[in-house]
């Protein structure tokens, strides 16, 4: 079914009678090509790119829950291609691509809105290594500005530049970031990936993969076992539970996450913006929440929720920066798991495993990595090598010392 | 105005009266009120407009869990959106405003959006507003986003005080009704250690709101006689106007205490509220229960209300929301409302009970087997229209309609650690799960104890069981104990609109339509309709929207999905989470010890880290920052210079292992350093990176000092810890900071021996040959201080850096600039040190970025391969040792002025621009008052090997394209003679 | 969370800085035959268990002592905390 607003007008005249579910609710067959696990974002765009780009037509999806419940349905929302190395820009700048075009391709609002996104420095050194990053994201085809305070001053007047204990002395602008409806993104994805007849088979736990002489067959499932030619895992936030059933260890740690939405307030921030003294970065929700996060926690954990001290320092960060919020209240507190990686880069591989692939460690930047890693992992999967834009995510990269580290924290995933 | 719904009794001050004004107009109150009673109290229903059809909108409830009565509180920069006027304690002078309307309440331009609602049915916006392409964000998107929103920000910084404090107790209270108020005195007669909070001002949570009686006592009367009771034991604490919010692991309750929202200014110094850490042995949720609405034809006015609402306002604050009022309900419950509004004199029109066989009361009609199907009145409920079982139809003439669905307990807290809820058949309702925060248990009506004295016997017994405590029970008063009598009843069916999350506009049919679309599980069900995502946070709505979908669905409530709660219970200002660490004090500020000799010789200060360090002195006259760092720099280099560098990180070492420790520590070799030398140390990560440089002087054969950048000290200090205690624990060693203790100075330039040997005590001959480049030691100064001398250089100029305990840190300043006149000597910051370090190719904070190896930064053959030291291995993967790695060089630009961009790529001289060909990037710049050239530090591929080359340096953020040329690193002494000078 | 320090009893985990599995005592032979993959083992791959766990704290804000927290990462429970010192030389480490 095709969405227009012209299908919205006859629907709603019609008493909405004929809005078909969106995705069908299948029975596994007991075979496909592929089997993508995990109804993630990642795991959903995969299944889209694999069918409607790749040709894949005998694909599914397995999901222990809902689709879209994992990360994809609780984050940020932020959407940039604002980074610094070689390894990632042409990857971030190519999803930042297929989001600007992804609402046609879905024929699924998104409301992929580019409001930009500010990043603030404070300090000489903090302006150099964003001069060097903005310089490093035009040189691969990216937007980027950089402004000083009087410039960052026009356009966020409400910012604190009176009394501020790390003054703002500019920012790096990425005027086609922004954010997108989180939420809209699984949906879109599922119903186009549903629409070229992948199967999307929701509350089918994997309980194990079936491996023989070094080859996987296929995943045990709640629902019984299903076979398959290939088996991509898309599980940022439990890989190393999934990869564990196939006696992996990865270079990962499961980290929480906290992301906080304030109540409903007319318009107040026009972009996403970044505070570089502290854990704090917001957008404002077209509903006009104030979405916010910071740090994760820091301990390693598999339990969707955190502590106090990490709101109480997200909140910190925010009143240093932007005084005016105070008084806006925080409505919910939630909780995702992340795969932390070692270098803070993802990895988009193959395995020791022969015909078992896989996609994670995406820290906590995986939201906007959406499209893009679901088109490469289908490129994977489909091809049996790297999309151009992911060759540096290899799993061999610790060992090689072919890291991407954003942040030059090194082997600390809680520091990434 | 007069006060034309005030009726008798109540629990508000009736010799006092207030004033308070609302969207503009004068009106009445008495303390003991809240903003929601008082305007009831006033005939003023119409209060807000809902989200999405800005419907007009009036209180629903009389708590926390108010969707509809929401608005400003305050003016100007103490402006607070959103707030329910449920939980506004009234105060002389309150200002409130009505929001989410233009241009006025009554007429509302965006009410449009109601005739159109067939079209924005829930999800409508994903399926539209996509063509033309770039019309989503040029045209629909700000049309979407103006419209959306509540209540608006003031924009002004927040002007009050907030805290934040720890409290520690055996057993945490959460709420102060029938059960709460039991459990605190059978736990604080036992004499625990007991809090009791409850997020009112008035403690008694229903036994505020009814006519009962416990024991010989009316039921609020009880309720006072027990907090007063309470506030004579020592033990207990009683917290109320606090919120617990969220129950965190290992039973750390987070509560927000509101100490000045109900003032009409706060006192000087104190604050609004309060952010308590409440750390508990066990804790014992008292929280009650919630009535549920019925969903049915328009059951949004203002004027349709909550049963038990009309009940709380009647009883306690003795105000009815109109002169005729009609309930309906699917239970006992809603009946007891309808009698006491009855005894109150109020006009009860009917009570419509969908059960056949309802009550009866001969006070009153009872319409038995009905229901309500339609109401009207645009701006407040006229009538309300009744479907009879006889399939008749009848209106009642009524201002106010009281609906009562069941009581859902308030299991929320019970969630917080992903606990969830299970339903019970007998309640129709979700009670708490087995699988709760540790410690934590339930009791009273949160707990399925719905009758009062069913509450107090298990407050009583849930305190008892807690803490453990022996002996007989606590004699419980008498009082009512009557069971649930419902018929579980959530939506009347064949409506066109009726209401489920009100705030929100979300309907029965928009629940349908996500079923109907596949949005069938309880999180999708949220998402696509967005039930339950108000202000509100589905308090009223969310078991209502699942048991709908349950019944589409042809499923139980069970079968269908649970619903879980995050933090916060309700919610809270960003404000009270930060405390007092805002402004100034976001982050503490460290000052070295002659920061106010610094700041009186007019020094600018950089921060670095929480440090504040001076970056320049200025001189009067000098009217541009590089104009005083090209004279410190020019002035050091040719007589003699000071700079404070008491912000390095200093780390003792001590030990008969201090050596070999340091060895393992540090890529490069200190086995051998004799005492009274110092040596500069390269420190790795494990993973081969750089982790810090520094020095390390061995003052005695088992004590070495060893000295960090500013940024690492702490990172430092605490990963030689980690490898003292996890890695080599038998080593005999000891590490402390001593940052804090002592106050150090570079002195640099060719008089720096001639300036220290004035106050240097004459027993110490700092010459060349006696205190050669690297020597260390201890010695006295000004007669007799004691004091380490280190003979190390930064700037490359023959330098010294000397320290003394921190206390003599500005004297020893003040006496170098006293001493040093005759050698014109000047005091520098660290823009100039940072011009000197770059003059002499040292590696600093831009270079030591956390990616570069000892090889790219030209330091490949320090790292020892003959012992074991941290981050050797590692530091030999392939990619970090091929031949075209990033090397260290300096960089020059073609034309002296030409600045050098620190950030800037490289590229060849010739050929394209862009990633592909990108060759590194320069990391540090100054100008050179020395070479009178701009200068600078890159990482270039393989740039050992290009010396001479020239290439462009190219900023296109910056717009800027230098013609540079690629030098040694070291652009001033480069053999090093000045320092060993 | 609170962690209960073995000489300084209960405090509060905010006190604490996390590096990760207690695993990191464990540094390879650096002059073994296979010391590159030993390392490259060591520094980067984990078991990153959904359950217990152990793990090194380091009580920054405190006594300055490694801790090794046994803890359980679906549940937060701790069921043990040890000086690390005390486990490095349990597993064998020494000067």
């Amino acid at each position: 079914m095709r969405y227009s607003g012209f299908r919205v007008i006859k629907e709603a005249l019609t008493g909405h009678k004929g809005w078909k579910p969106v995705w069908r609710d299948p029975q596994p067959k007991a075979h496909y090509d592929i089997i993508v696990i995990g109804g993630g974002g990642h795991g959903l765009a995969t299944a889209h790119y694999l069918s409607k780009v790749y040709g894949q037509r005998n694909v599914a999806v397995v999901e222990k829950g809902w689709i879209g419940g994992g990360n994809v349905g609780r984050n940020t929302t932020i959407v940039r291609s604002n980074y610094m190395l070689d390894g990632n820009e042409p990857f971030y700048e190519f999803s930042m691509k297929l989001w600007e075009g992804l609402e046609q391709d879905l024929n699924y609002n998104a409301m992929m809105s580019q409001r930009g996104i500010l990043n603030l420095f404070h300090s000489d050194a903090q302006r150099d290594a964003y001069t060097r990053r903005g310089n490093a994201m035009i040189l691969h085809g990216a937007d980027a500005e950089l402004l000083d305070a009087d410039q960052v001053r026009k356009e966020h007047p409400y910012l604190n530049f009176d009394d501020a204990r790390f003054p703002i002395k500019g920012g790096l602008v990425q005027r086609r970031a922004g954010t997108a409806r989180h939420d809209a993104v699984a949906w879109g994805f599922a119903r186009s990936a549903d629409s070229h007849g992948v199967d999307i088979i929701q509350n089918c736990e994997v309980t194990g993969l079936r491996i023989e002489n070094g080859k996987c067959l296929g995943v045990e499932t709640s629902k019984g076992f299903i076979g398959a030619n290939k088996v991509g895992c898309a599980v940022a936030g439990n890989s190393g539970r999934v990869m564990g059933m196939a006696g992996m260890r990865l270079p990962i740690e499961s980290h929480v996450l906290q992301a906080f939405v304030s109540e409903g307030l007319k318009p107040v921030l026009p972009s996403v913006i970044t505070f570089g003294a502290g854990h704090f970065y917001v957008s404002q929700s077209d509903k006009g929440g104030l979405v916010f996060g910071g740090d994760i926690d820091g301990y390693n954990t598999y339990a969707q929720r955190g502590n106090l001290p990490v709101v109480e320092d997200v909140c910190e960060g925010g009143i240093a920066l932007m005084p005016m919020i105070g008084r806006a209240r925080l409505l919910r507190m939630w909780g995702g798991v992340m795969d932390m990686s070692m270098d803070g880069s993802p990895i988009i591989d193959r395995t020791p495993v022969e015909g078992l692939y896989f996609n994670g460690g995406w820290c906590y930047g995986g939201f906007k990595a959406t499209p893009a890693s679901g088109h490469c992992f289908a490129h994977l999967l489909a091809k049996d090598e790297p999309h151009p834009v992911a060759t540096a995510y290899r799993l061999d990269r610790f060992r090689t010392g072919r890291l991407i580290d954003e942040k030059g924290v090194g082997n600390q995933p809680n520091l990434h | 105005m007069t006060q034309s719904n005030r009726l008798s009794g109540g629990q508000i001050d009736r010799n006092t009266t207030v004033n308070f004004r609302f969207d503009n107009r004068s009106y009445t109150a008495h303390p003991g009120d809240t903003l929601a009673s008082a305007l009831l109290a006033n005939d003023v229903r119409l209060i807000g407009r809902s989200f999405k059809y800005h419907r007009p909108r009036g209180l629903l409830t009389a708590g926390s869990e108010e969707p509809n009565g929401i608005v400003e509180l305050r003016t100007g920069a103490r402006k607070e959106p959103n707030t329910r006027a449920t939980t506004i304690e009234m105060f002389d002078g309150l200002e409130a405003t009505s929001q989410n309307r233009w241009p006025s309440l009554k007429f509302d331009a965006l009410g449009v959006n109601d005739l159109f609602s067939n079209f924005l049915s829930a999800g409508f916006y994903y399926k539209t507003f996509m063509w033309p392409a770039a019309f989503w964000e040029k045209v629909y998107e700000p049309i979407i986003r103006r419209a959306a929103g509540l209540g608006s920000l003031s924009m002004e910084d927040d002007p009050d005080e907030y805290d934040k404090g720890f409290r520690h107790c055996d057993l945490l209270i959460i709420g102060a009704g029938p059960s709460g108020l039991m459990a605190a005195l059978t736990a604080g007669r036992a004499g625990a250690d007991v809090i009791l909070a409850d997020e009112d001002f008035q403690f008694g949570g229903r036994l505020n709101s009814e006519t009962l009686s416990v024991g010989d006592q009316n039921a609020s009367d009880w309720a006072a006689q027990a907090v007063a009771e309470l506030s004579s034991i020592p033990n207990v604490r009683l917290m109320p106007r606090t919120t617990v919010i969220g129950a965190f692991d290992h039973g750390i309750y987070g509560a927000v205490e509101r100490t000045g929202d109900h003032l009409p200014s706060l006192p000087a110094g104190k604050p609004r509220q309060i952010l308590w850490r409440i750390y508990t042995k066990k804790a014992l949720l008292c929280a009650g229960a919630t009535e549920r609405p019925i969903a049915f034809e328009n059951n949004d006015r203002p004027g349709v209300m909550m049963a038990s609402a009309l009940r709380t306002y009647a009883n306690r604050f003795a105000v009815t929301a109109s002169s005729r009022v009609a309930i309906f309900t699917n239970n006992d419950d809603g009946h007891r409302t309808a009698a006491d509004l009855h005894a109150k004199g109020v006009h009860i029109c009917a009570v419509v009970d969908v059960r056949e066989d309802a009550p009866v009361n001969y006070d009153y009609e009872v319409l038995s087997g009905a229901k309500v199907i339609d109401t009207k009145g645009r701006l407040g409920l006229t009538f309300v229209e009744v479907a009879l079982p006889d399939g008749s139809t009848r209106t009642l003439d009524c201002g106010a309609l009281g609906v009562s669905g069941g009581w859902n307990p308030n299991v929320h807290l019970t969630c917080h650690q992903r606990g969830r809820p299970v339903w019970n058949e007998a309640l129709a309702a979700f009670v708490p799960g087995s699988n709760l925060p540790v410690g934590l248990t339930v009791a009273g009506a949160a707990n399925g104890r719905m009758s009062t004295f069913g509450a107090l016997q298990s407050g009583a017994e849930g305190a008892a069981a807690a803490l453990d405590l022996k002996g007989a029970p606590p004699k419980l008063p008498e009082a009512e104990d009557a069971p649930v009598a419902q018929k579980p009843f959530w939506y009347v069916e064949g409506c066109k609109r009726a209401w489920v999350d009100q705030q929100n506009d979300v309907t029965v049919k928009d629940v349908k339509l996500s079923y109907q679309e596949g949005f069938r599980s309880v999180e999708h069900l949220k998402r696509y309709t967005t039930l339950g995502m108000a202000t509100d946070q589905g308090k009223t709505s969310n078991i209502t929207g699942l048991a709908i979908m349950a019944e589409v669905a042809g499923k139980s409530i069970p079968e269908t999905g649970t619903t879980i709660f995050r933090p916060p219970y309700t919610p809270v200002p960003i404000s009270t989470f930060a405390g007092r660490m805002k402004g100034q004090e976001f982050h503490p500020t460290r000052l070295t010890p002659s920061h106010h000799w610094a700041k009186e010789r007019g020094a600018v200060f950089v921060e670095a880290g929480n440090w504040l360090r001076a970056q320049w002195f200025p001189l009067p006259g000098e009217t541009h920052w590089r104009e005083s760092v090209d004279r410190e720099v020019r002035q050091t280099r040719a007589s003699v210079g000071v700079c404070d560098c008491t912000t390095l990180g200093k780390i003792d070492v001590q030990g008969t292992d201090a050596a070999e420790f340091l060895n393992r520590v540090y890529a490069n070799g200190f086995a051998k350093l004799a005492v009274g030398k110092t040596r500069y140390g390269l420190m790795l990560r494990e993973d081969g990176m750089v982790m810090d440089d520094g020095t390390a002087a061995r003052m005695a054969e088992d004590h070495f000092v060893v000295t960090t950048t500013t940024a690492n000290a702490v990172s430092v200090y605490r990963h030689m810890e980690f490898v003292r205690q996890c890695l080599f624990p038998d080593m005999d060693v000891q590490l402390i900071s001593t940052t804090d203790s002592w106050a150090q100075y570079a002195v640099a330039g060719p008089n720096s021996r001639k300036l220290l040997q004035k106050i240097v005590d004459p027993e110490f001959d700092i010459s060349n040959e006696a205190f050669p480049f690297m020597a260390c030691g201890n010695i006295t100064v000004c007669g007799g201080l004691r004091a380490r001398l280190f003979r190390i250089s930064f700037s490359g100029e023959l330098a010294f850096e000397i320290a003394v305990p921190a206390r003599y840190g500005d004297a020893l300043m003040r006496r170098l600039m006293s001493e040093g006149e005759e050698f014109d000597v000047v005091p520098y910051g660290t823009e100039a040190l940072g011009v000197m370090r770059i003059e002499k190719g040292h590696a600093a904070g831009n270079e030591l970025n956390g990616t570069t190896t000892a090889l790219n930064l030209g330091m490949g053959k320090m790292v020892s391969k003959k012992k074991d030291s941290i981050g050797s291995i590692l530091s030999e993967r392939e990619a970090l040792v091929e031949p075209d790695v990033l090397r260290l060089v300096g960089l020059k630009p073609v034309s002296p002025e030409d600045k050098i961009t620190p950030g800037g790529h490289l590229m060849n001289a010739a050929g394209p621009v862009d990633a592909a060909n990108d060759q590194g990037y320069a990391t540090s710049a100054a100008y050179s008052p020395i070479l009178n050239s701009n200068i600078g530090l890159a990482l270039l591929k393989d740039g050992a090997n290009r010396l001479g080359e020239k290439m462009r340096l190219v900023s296109p953020l910056t717009d800027l394209t230098v013609e540079v040329e690629i030098v040694s690193a070291h652009f001033v002494d480069p053999e090093g003679e000045r320092l060993r000078a | 969370m609170i962690i209960n320090h073995p000489l300084l009893g209960p405090r509060d985990a905010a006190e604490f800085t996390y590096l990760g599995d207690a695993s990191m005592i464990d540094r390879p032979d650096w002059q073994a035959e296979d010391a590159a993959e030993a390392f490259y083992d060591y520094a980067y791959l984990r078991d990153n268990l959904a359950g217990e766990h152990r793990e090194l704290w380091y009580h920054e804000a405190g006594d300055r002592s490694w801790l090794v927290v046994t803890r359980d990462t679906t549940t937060h429970e701790i069921s043990k905390v040890e000086l690390a010192r005390d486990v490095a030389r349990a597993r064998g480490r020494s000067k």
